[in-house]
């Protein structure tokens, strides 16, 4: 089994949902309004989106910003933190990697390439 | 006091010390800036839902909820506070030698990494750190793979978003947060398989059934561990002292984990190993005050059995001219010490009178607050023996995935043996955290490994950072805009009237 969100009818907190969707990699991933894209990740059956330099999977580990684990690409916006960024409806995640194989080679002023530094 | 012009006081974190902080430092006429990364005040032990969930009933989810939201919406609708939420200091200035006065705090609002965020600087007569701590997790053959997650992050996305980490979820390591985890996930609906605590009866008995006077004034931490306990015995999960998990494993994520029975120093038991099916482990071996603000503010720190914390007087102040330290940075010891310590650091930092009879209760619960931190460390040691459970291949820094085996080359290398020649060879703690995860857990293995001391700089060496939150080039590029003199306020929204 993965993670999934307390149903609203059984939370005890009393909830109101108001969904939202997001897509990750282009596919469509639902949450509600409020939660971190990590959440939204993690109760739409996502344990991992991202790759260490071995290729490994990462997910959320420290799950308050400070691991770094999380990183994800969301409307453009690289290396963001997802435990750390609330999920706006319509936001576009790109997963990313580290794994060297998808590594570009550095581009002619010396800057870093678009992976993960 | 006869200051007719009143102090102006920054607080950073606003969690149960810093929101304390603000409180007394309004309480002392001050007028006060509070900081906080996240949308919300509470920090990390009063998480609270999102506003987005209109929540009826949040105080079901929390411990001493009237009292945390009385004071949250006393400082945030107080007239001579400005709340600045989602605001992170990624850089603090120090005066010129000849100045007296605090850092310039240099921040930036906005969405978490976000790139459209604003620059602003702070230049107020007090700073007041408050900014907590983290999980110090160690590493263990598996640590990296899905499904295997802080205890502070289970408790975050179950507190903060009712989000469950798994069904069948062990919690291991070491210390009194391993109780409100497991009962968060209970509450939650997953199924705890077992809370393993990896020292020895007794250990945690010599630590917290000596002078029992002392947890008598911590009755409110107490009281509310016996709620956690209360939890797991109705849920019939077990609580197994001196064991603790040594291995996770799985293809691709976390399926089952494997423990071990240990001896007092934290040395293996072989033989004792026992696998249990889990979709998720929660471990967490005790806390990291994070030290990046107070070492970029050149605060000065003690050592103790526990780690390095920020080192304050009596009346919270640091090493550093109007920088006050409070909370979990200066030792590991729950929330009512954090928000006496907060009250105290407030009070003088806004310029209270130290004599005032009110402070010196607060001074009384701060140090039964200390006492019981020194209680806690004795009960919850992480044991010596522990990189027993290490094999070559473990991954040591998470980011690099830099090897036990790569570090212990790289140790005992006479021509590389400097921490920092290893660190540059085997890359650890240098990847995107910036070895806030394992920049303790290396620098202890490369002393041991080596006998070498890190450069005089042992402990506080991981945390010393230029850049205390990261900044993006486009952001630092810009120029700071003025920071309005009172941010624009939501008012808090309203409590459920039932």
């Amino acid at each position: 089994m993965s993670p999934r969100r307390v149903p609203a009818g059984s939370d005890a907190t009393g909830r109101r949902d108001r969904p939202l969707r997001i897509t990750v990699d282009g596919e469509p991933a639902d949450g509600i309004a409020g939660q971190s894209l990590a959440g939204v990740l993690l109760a739409a059956g996502r344990l991992a989106w991202r790759r260490g330099p071995s290729g490994a999977a990462r997910g959320v580990f420290c799950g308050i910003g400070v691991c770094f684990d999380c990183l994800v690409t969301v409307n453009a916006e690289r290396d963001v933190r997802a435990c750390r960024r609330r999920a706006q409806d319509g936001d576009e995640v790109t997963t990313q990697s580290r794994h060297t194989d998808r590594n570009p080679p550095p581009t002619a002023d010396g800057t870093p390439g678009t992976e993960e530094r | 006091m006869t200051t007719r012009v009143p102090r102006h006081v920054a607080v950073v974190g606003a969690g149960p010390a810093g929101l304390a902080a603000a409180d007394a430092a309004l309480g002392a006429g001050a007028r006060v800036t509070l900081i906080d990364s996240a949308e919300q005040p509470g920090g990390q032990y009063h998480r609270m839902l999102p506003d987005a969930y209109d929540a009826a009933h949040p105080e079901r989810l929390q411990h001493g909820w009237h009292a945390f939201d009385r004071r949250r919406r006393r400082v945030l609708a107080h007239p001579h506070c400005t709340w600045l939420p989602e605001t992170t200091v990624w850089a603090l200035e120090r005066p010129a030698p000849e100045e007296t006065g605090p850092p310039r705090l240099h921040l930036l609002r906005g969405p978490a990494d976000g790139a459209g965020r604003t620059r602003h600087t702070l230049d107020p007569d007090a700073l007041l750190l408050a900014v907590g701590a983290h999980d110090r997790v160690l590493p263990f053959p598996g640590w990296e793979l899905p499904g295997v997650f802080t205890a502070g992050a289970a408790q975050a996305l179950a507190k903060g978003e009712r989000v469950v980490v798994g069904d069948h979820v062990t919690v291991a390591g070491s210390g009194p947060f391993l109780l409100p985890v497991a009962a968060a996930l209970l509450e939650a609906g997953s199924r705890v398989s077992a809370v393993l605590e990896a020292n020895p009866p007794s250990t945690v008995a010599r630590g917290w059934s000596r002078r029992p006077w002392e947890l008598a004034a911590q009755a409110g931490k107490t009281g509310e561990l016996a709620i956690y306990t209360s939890a797991l015995l109705r849920h019939r999960v077990p609580y197994r002292t001196g064991r603790t998990v040594i291995e996770a494993r799985g293809d691709g994520r976390v399926e089952e984990v494997v423990s071990a029975r240990l001896r007092p120093d934290w040395s293996v038991v072989p033989g004792s190993e026992h696998t249990t099916a889990a979709d998720a482990l929660c471990v967490t071996h005790g806390f990291s005050p994070q030290l990046e603000l107070p070492l970029a503010a050149g605060c000065a720190l003690r050592t103790t059995a526990a780690g390095p914390f920020v080192d304050t007087d009596d009346d919270q102040r640091t090493s550093r001219p109007e920088v006050y330290a409070a909370g979990e940075i200066t030792g590991i010891a729950g929330a009512p010490a954090a928000r006496a310590e907060g009250a105290v650091a407030g009070w003088i930092a806004g310029g209270g009178d130290p004599a005032a009879p009110a402070v010196r209760r607060l001074r009384r619960s701060r140090d039964q607050g200390r006492a019981f931190a020194e209680r806690l460390a004795r009960a919850h040691p992480i044991g010596a023996a522990w990189p027993g459970w290490l094999r070559p291949e473990t991954v040591i820094c998470r980011c690099e995935e830099t090897d036990y085996a790569s570090l212990c080359r790289a140790a005992c290398d006479p021509a590389g043996a400097s921490p920092r020649v290893a660190k540059l060879a085997t890359r650890a703690g240098l990847g995107p955290c910036q070895a806030r995860v394992c920049g303790p857990t290396v620098a202890e293995l490369h002393t041991r490994l080596s006998g070498d001391p890190a450069d005089g700089l042992p402990v506080a060496g991981p945390h010393r950072r230029p850049i205390a939150q990261p900044i993006r080039l486009g952001e630092l590029a810009a120029p700071p805009e003025p920071l309005p003199h009172h941010a624009p306020r939501t008012p808090p929204k309203k409590e459920s009237s039932s």
